[in-house]
């Protein structure tokens, strides 16, 4: 029996109890969304199943969307020299909904190595990736990946060899950028699927480097 | 920030901190709030620059002392009553009928 519960008080309509983040005291901000949409609502402007429908695919975003973009790219040339000529529109071939955003793919090679930033605000391909980590809307992340950008892969776990190239690409609104990682070595026999596994989020903003096999 | 040059969310170059690891999971009304800005510019309420300029013209002070999201909501919000979706005064009396239904985030949804 879904009233079997103690504490009524913690109960959703549902009978189920909430969840934790549901349990705080109600903000400002909180009762802000809720009128917000709540109004939209009212006004015919959106219903309930578009709002829920937007989080459920923002929520099937995730970096292994990205991660089979990259790993299309480690075996099969004709896409990869695509998805460098044109992001939005590789990523667009592979079933992903990019919007309008123009998707750009810089690749790390032997001797370069990419690191995306935006440092006016958040821009992210999040078309592809999912919603940034929080690191990445930080003050420190955004003021310090253009100033001292060997410093920061340093706190992410990468030290650059001192005579590699360092590219820091900047998004805006319109331009957001994906890397493209280097493919490991001794990675010769693995399938599609396998090496999207080594692809982690991390490798394609940048901060971090694929798995080793 | 009083360097004319730029403005306070221009940040890139300035000097600053180790970067915080630290994440968390979104929130649902973070989430939601993420929709709804997805959602009123398809409806052609406003555009991302509506939204970011909402969201410079907040300042530093908002920028240090409110969470990713609450700063979006508010951007969210300003943009839509000057599309005039909704008024201010109904914003105001939706708020109160809200407030007045519970404590908590879960127990106020209608």
């Amino acid at each position: 029996m879904p009233h079997d519960h103690h504490d009524h008080d913690h109960l959703s309509p549902s009978g189920h109890p909430y969840r934790k983040d549901n349990d705080g005291a109600l903000t400002y901000w909180q009762t802000m969304e809720i009128a917000i949409r709540e109004l939209m609502v009212e006004k015919g402007e959106l219903t309930p199943a578009q709002i829920q429908a937007q989080i459920d695919a923002m929520d099937d975003r995730s970096p292994a969307n990205g991660a089979a973009v990259v790993a299309r790219a480690w075996t099969d040339p004709d896409f990869k020299t695509r998805l460098l000529d044109n992001g939005s529109d590789a990523a667009r071939e592979m079933g992903f909904d990019i919007g309008p955003m123009h998707l750009v793919a810089v690749e790390n090679t032997a001797d370069t190595h990419n690191l995306i930033v935006c440092t006016l605000c958040s821009c992210y391909p999040r078309n592809l990736l999912g919603l940034p980590p929080d690191w990445y809307k930080t003050r420190e992340y955004r003021s310090r990946a253009v100033r001292e950008p060997r410093a920061v892969l340093r706190e992410f776990g990468v030290d650059l060899p001192a005579n590699t190239t360092l590219r820091v690409h900047d998004s805006t609104a319109d331009m957001r950028y994906i890397v493209l990682p280097a493919r490991p070595d001794g990675t010769e026999d693995m399938t599609t699927e396998q090496l999207a596994d080594l692809v982690t989020r991390d490798s394609m903003i940048g901060t971090g480097l694929p798995k080793a096999p | 920030m009083d360097d004319p040059q730029h403005r306070w969310h221009d940040m890139g170059g300035e000097a600053a901190g180790p970067v915080p690891m630290d994440g968390h999971d979104f929130a649902i009304w973070e989430k939601r709030v993420d929709a709804l800005v997805i959602l009123g510019q398809q409806r052609g309420h406003f555009t991302v620059d509506g939204l970011r300029r909402a969201l410079e013209d907040m300042g530093e002070q908002a920028f240090e002392s409110m969470t990713y999201y609450e700063r979006w909501v508010a951007a969210l919000n300003q943009n839509l009553i000057e599309a005039g979706v909704y008024t201010l005064e109904e914003l105001g009396t939706k708020m109160e009928e809200i407030k007045a239904r519970g404590d908590t985030y879960g127990a106020v949804q209608s």
